[in-house]
């Protein structure tokens, strides 16, 4: 993964749900484009916030052995902005899981408030099957992410999710 | 007690509803899940997942869509199914109707196999077996 769109993860239950969050910063430098006077996260990078929480709790949950790709946003409803100084949580479930597919259901909160819901569907891609041969970095498990993801490994073993709402 | 065909038959309009995103009333006995419905290759996962809940029975891979059939050389010829490719293609989806399809089985006309009348017979058979 080449672009992070979650700082961390807050909580964790393996092969259930995932909680993960991001702070918006106007350090952010695509902010000052979207939109110039009214900087907001935009709607895309919510959902690609989620896929990257939902996409590793799929992962995880198939001991990060296969390729996890985003097949499909099946739905994604926005009712609210996020914007710098705001914190977005990305609070995802696993509703179905085998060895060729996954769908997660999942909510986006600003503050602690619900302004968002996303369906995704992730195929699962052996590495074996990539016929096209793409490189490791075009994949999500890449070894700096596992080095992210072990650093917060004492969040993780918490478990539960703040809210439990989703 | 196993349900009713209609009964099967609205469960299933909530289903593809949900998953493909479409209204209730479009989900008619004849309409076909791709032209019809617009389903894209994914959502035939995301429809076995829901069938499995639905209905509680458990679809195995390439049971009510058959995969891998087109890869086998034996099977295809140009653009359409051999004889051989036919007879495994019935053998494999005995939930749907082929009487348009095998007067001329091209491989372009294979999704319009997949109907939501298909869908109906095949989870009726697979609640028909499942142990009461």
């Amino acid at each position: 993964m080449r672009w992070f769109w979650i700082d961390t993860f807050v909580a964790f239950e393996s092969g259930k749900r995932a909680s993960a969050v991001k702070n918006v910063t106007l350090a952010e430098e695509y902010l000052h484009d979207h939109f110039p006077g009214f900087p907001v996260l935009p709607p895309p990078l919510m959902i690609e916030g989620m896929a990257q929480t939902a996409g590793i709790l799929v992962g995880e949950a198939r001991g990060f052995r296969d390729n996890v790709i985003l097949a499909k946003v099946k739905s994604a409803q926005f009712d609210d902005y996020a914007g710098p100084g705001d914190q977005v949580r990305y609070d995802a479930v696993l509703e179905t899981l085998d060895e060729r597919a996954a769908v997660t259901r999942g909510t986006v909160y600003k503050n602690g408030q619900p302004i968002g819901r996303v369906e995704l569907i992730f195929s699962n891609l052996p590495p074996a099957d990539n016929a096209l041969g793409l490189p490791a970095k075009n994949f999500v498990f890449t070894e700096p992410l596992m080095t992210l993801f072990r650093g917060v490994g004492s969040v993780a073993a918490t478990g539960g999710i703040p809210g439990d709402e989703c | 007690m196993a349900p009713s065909r209609d009964e099967v038959f609205k469960q299933v309009q909530e289903v593809l509803s949900d998953a493909l995103g479409v209204d209730t009333d479009e989900v008619t006995l004849e309409a076909t899940l791709q032209g019809d419905l617009g389903a894209e290759s994914i959502d035939f996962l995301d429809i076995v997942f829901r069938l499995e809940k639905a209905f509680s029975i458990k679809i195995p891979k390439g049971e009510l869509f058959p995969d891998g059939l087109l890869s086998n050389p034996d099977y295809v010829a140009g653009d359409r199914l051999t004889a051989a490719g036919l007879a495994e293609l019935k053998a494999s989806m005995p939930h749907a109707d082929f009487a348009k399809f095998e007067a001329e089985p091209l491989v372009s006309k294979m999704p319009d196999l997949f109907t939501v009348n298909t869908i109906i017979n095949y989870v009726e058979s697979k609640v028909a077996a499942a142990p009461a």
